[in-house]
């Protein structure tokens, strides 16, 4: 089951090695992503997507809002 | 969008699997490393000022501290313990007695945006309304600072900076 990550989390994940994955539409990742995230946007979501992904380490994904 | 990404991956073998519910916005108020096309400059965040006078809602107005010059009018903003903000002390009312209870004067609720507010939307709201600044609070109602349309519009490449 995903977990929920907190600003904190990511931040200390990503030391952790973690991968970071934008599922925004390719548009909105080119004008402005975290920084080091790859982009997958959700409707590409896929096995072949997501081949080049590490499954043994941790994957955080996000989208765009709190507000 | 990403509650459900975070599933699929889970149903594609990833074991561990996180969702930044909060998402870009929280990041990027947070004033961490974005990139891309048009990373940099392009929020309320980026741009806010947040050197702003503020008082606490139970004193008397001569106790209230500094004040900041908005629009040729005196300011001070009203928070709690939490920075949570509860209301504005602008213009006339810093003629009033100073023994005047700050709740007394107080304007409550004044007009705020969050602070991922996109700049051109912001400009363009702010021109519309015939306002050179705004306050940025985040979605609890935590102050962030005071946004100037100068510095807005410097940001978008359309003005120099005051």
């Amino acid at each position: 089951m995903p977990s929920s990550a907190t600003r904190d989390d990511v931040q200390r994940l990503l030391k952790e090695g973690a991968q970071l994955v934008d599922v925004l539409p390719e548009a909105e990742y080119r004008d402005e992503h975290i920084a080091g995230a790859v982009s997958i946007p959700l409707k590409k979501l896929d096995r072949q997507t997501t081949a080049h992904l590490d499954r043994n380490l941790p994957v955080i994904v996000y989208c765009y809002d709190l507000f | 969008m990403s509650p459900r990404a975070a599933w699929r991956l889970e149903s594609l073998g990833f074991s561990k699997v996180y969702d930044y519910v909060d998402g870009k916005a929280d990041w990027a108020v947070a004033g961490l490393p974005r990139e891309g096309d048009k990373a940099g400059f392009n929020r309320a965040i980026d741009v806010v000022r947040r050197d702003v006078p503020t008082c606490r809602l139970n004193v008397l107005l001569k106790d209230a501290g500094g004040t900041v010059q908005v629009g040729g009018k005196e300011m001070c903003l009203v928070v709690n313990d939490e920075g949570i903000l509860l209301g504005r002390l602008r213009g006339a009312v810093f003629e009033r007695d100073p023994e005047t209870p700050i709740e007394e004067i107080m304007e409550s609720g004044p007009t705020t945006i969050r602070p991922d507010t996109m700049l051109q939307d912001i400009c363009a709201r702010m021109e519309k309304r015939r306002v050179d600044s705004i306050l940025v609070a985040t979605e609890t109602g935590r102050l962030i600072g005071i946004l100037y349309r100068a510095d807005a519009e410097w940001a978008l490449g359309e003005a120099e900076p005051e």
